[in-house]
């Protein structure tokens, strides 16, 4: 397994797999998220307690659970990256980081917008909430601790450093921060608890997880990509595939 | 020539030198104590004197100041050695280097984390923190400093070859400090109100036990990085 | 010449190749370097010397390529390899808030030597009398010469020494040059960068690694 593993460490080859990779991830991400989010927002029944504003969950829950499988996958390259010295896992770590950053704000902007019709206001101190706001402090700094090294093997074992670090304490933090949620919240709010969710709510849900999820990925593939084109411009494949796709 | 150095007469000597080096720069030890001060006095400033209001909101604030006191003095944790070549030489030598890291770190919590402790109660005063909750500060502030200090060290070696680490440090260890500010506020909230803390407590002893173990080869590593 | 043909291999380097800031310093570099030798790494400046002798003592690590110690990777080795290393780089490693005698006692016991007279070792790089002076007041010969002592006072085989002679006299310059040779003789070996003429070590002695400022 290592052995298959290594050979798509040279750069050419991760690159060759990537770019055969990226048109199956793209093509079946436009048609789950499609599929999801029309059945979500158009088919699915109404919410009998909060009407049609709760259907920002085809969105809001999606980009949170992906958000920190974003984070696991990041940390697993660059822990690859840093024990076994594979660059490519180095620069698929680096091209995750900001597509997390993103999907978690995403998660933010959508939970504060489904609270306002929920909760009268913007924004509540509620656990995951507030778990999230942290998640999306660990991957700035894993971000800008990137782009602060000019040298970037070495900003690439930093952040992957930090990003392992971070992954200890992500449990710690999550479970310190429901703790003192449950310790200071008064009233009780629940709103993504319904111990039975209708099947017809749950499939376009799912659906559109397991979109969000080939959604990364393929981004990830276009980021890689130009991330190894970059790490390598001075490799003699690199200039050919620029000769090749009509660059001076 | 004789080789004979033990792993503890190593960690002596270092602590020892670090020891000495701040005792001749004094502003290193005061400073961050002046922060710490300040920034406590500026609380009730800001929020009004009313003993109901202080009282409720002191915990948090002593907290907040000791973790802001703690990054800001961890910036020189590596910086002189980095700056005057000492770093390369602790990473060159024999002795094994998370030991060395720890003794540096256990150096700068001596230095900046006890004089916390014993000013703490003195800013309790002036918050009008509930009597009952003298012993909890202190217990937390005295398990909790050393966990600030191993944690934040991580960020210090990932950021002392950078000219202008200052700002990041705070993005990259600030949120790794939640887990202490939410359990050792918490525990003294607690001992406020009569209640027990020893389950806070015992948290915050788990988290120094796992920093104490982990956090040195973290910090190792990211030396090596630094100084490339 | 005899001696020669015997002596083991201490470092080896492999296809080294350093890249800095997109640019190749050096690639496909291979040597050996083996007891009793003395190795100049010469070049103009911005050449990549320092940063080679940054990679053979370890702190940096090359974009490909491996450094080995007694034929083994001294990433896998790196305790024994360092029980081995004596390296002074272009920072001294002197501390100006502690006194020469401080520093020396600190740089050598973090070595792992224990019994020494630092007093001894101080006066043969001409610093006596300055013991208790803090290495911040002294002068920068000075300075560079607390960081020096340690020469006189080790075991270890393996010397990386980058630009030694920098603020040192005349005079200092040719005892060093004697504590080299008498370095290699013993068995050791000393790699240095510098670029001073040296007049007690020649040239049918000195051997020499070129590295060339490269364009990419």
């Amino acid at each position: 397994m290592w052995k298959w593993l290594h050979s798509y460490a040279d750069p050419e080859r991760a690159y060759k797999l990537s770019s055969t990779l990226l048109p199956w991830f793209a093509t079946l991400a436009i048609a789950f998220i499609g599929i999801g989010t029309i059945w979500g927002l158009g088919f699915a029944p109404t919410d009998y307690q909060q009407g049609d504003s709760y259907r920002i969950i085809f969105i809001h829950v999606p980009a949170a659970s992906m958000s920190m499988a974003a984070y696991m996958g990041m940390a697993t390259c660059s822990f690859i990256g840093l024990v076994w010295q594979i660059k490519s896992a180095d620069w698929a770590a680096a091209s995750i980081a900001p597509i997390g950053a993103v999907i978690t704000f995403i998660a933010l902007v959508t939970g504060a917008t489904w609270g306002k019709p929920m909760w009268g206001t913007w924004w509540v101190w509620d656990a995951r909430l507030t778990s999230e706001l942290v998640l999306l402090f660990l991957y700035l700094g894993v971000i800008s601790l990137y782009a602060s090294f000019e040298d970037k093997v070495l900003a690439a074992r930093a952040a992957g450093i930090l990003a392992i670090v971070g992954v200890i304490n992500i449990p710690i933090i999550k479970y310190s921060v429901d703790w003192w949620s449950s310790l200071h919240q008064p009233s009780t709010i629940r709103i993504t608890e319904k111990s039975t969710m209708s099947t017809d709510m749950l499939y376009p849900l799912l659906i559109n997880i397991f979109g969000f999820g080939l959604m990364i990925a393929a981004i990830t593939l276009v980021r890689f990509r130009s991330e190894i084109l970059a790490r390598n411009g001075m490799r003699p494949w690199v200039r050919e595939l620029a000769k090749a796709e009509g660059v001076k | 020539m004789k080789k004979g150095i033990s792993y503890t007469q190593a960690f002596g000597t270092l602590l020892k030198r670090d020891l000495q080096i701040a005792v001749r720069h004094r502003g290193d030890i005061f400073n961050p104590l002046l922060f710490f001060v300040l920034v406590v006095t500026l609380f009730p400033l800001g929020i009004g004197p009313e003993p109901q209001v202080l009282t409720r909101v002191a915990p948090g604030i002593i907290w907040v100041a000791a973790l802001l006191a703690s990054m800001l003095s961890l910036e020189r944790l590596f910086k002189a050695d980095y700056v005057d070549g000492s770093l390369e030489q602790m990473l060159l030598s024999p002795q094994p280097l998370p030991l060395m890291v720890l003794a540096k770190v256990l150096a700068h919590w001596i230095l900046t984390g006890v004089p916390l402790i014993l000013v703490a109660p003195l800013l309790a005063v002036l918050l009008h923190l509930d009597t009952n909750s003298y012993g909890a500060l202190i217990a937390t502030l005295a398990l909790g400093t050393p966990v600030l200090s191993l944690l934040g060290a991580i960020g210090v070696a990932l950021t002392v070859g950078l000219r202008k680490g200052g700002v990041l440090l705070s993005l990259l260890i600030l949120p790794l400090y939640i887990p202490v500010l939410i359990f050792a506020t918490s525990a003294i909230d607690a001992a406020g109100m009569n209640l027990p803390y020893d389950g806070q407590l015992a948290i915050i002893g788990a988290m120094l036990i796992g920093s104490l173990t982990l956090a040195p080869f973290a910090i190792g590593a990211s030396l090596r990085v630094s100084t490339n | 010449m005899v001696e020669q043909s015997k002596a083991t291999t201490l470092v080896s380097a492999s296809n080294l190749t350093c890249i800095r800031e997109e640019r190749i310093l050096f690639d496909e570099l291979s040597f050996e370097i083996t007891e009793g030798e003395i190795v100049q790494i010469e070049g103009p400046n911005g050449a990549g010397k320092t940063s080679l002798l940054r990679i053979i003592a370890g702190l940096s690590r090359p974009y490909a390529g491996q450094i080995n110690f007694k034929g083994e990777d001294i990433n896998r080795c790196r305790d024994e390899y360092n029980d081995e290393l004596l390296y002074l780089g272009h920072l001294a490693g002197v501390k100006s808030e502690l006194t020469a005698e401080e520093n020396l006692n600190f740089n050598l016991r973090i070595s792992g030597y224990d019994g020494f007279d630092t007093r001894e070792i101080l006066a043969k790089v001409n610093l006596s009398g300055f013991e208790e002076a803090l290495a911040g007041h002294l002068s920068a010969g000075q300075h560079r010469r607390t960081a020096l002592a340690r020469l006189w006072h080790t075991n270890c085989k393996i010397w990386l020494l980058d630009e030694p002679f920098t603020a040192i006299d005349k005079k200092g310059v040719e005892e060093l040059e004697h504590l080299f040779l008498a370095h290699a003789q013993r068995g050791g070996c000393v790699i240095l960068t510098t670029h001073q003429d040296m007049s007690v070590i020649g040239d049918d002695i000195l051997r020499k690694i070129r590295l060339d400022y490269r364009f990419v």
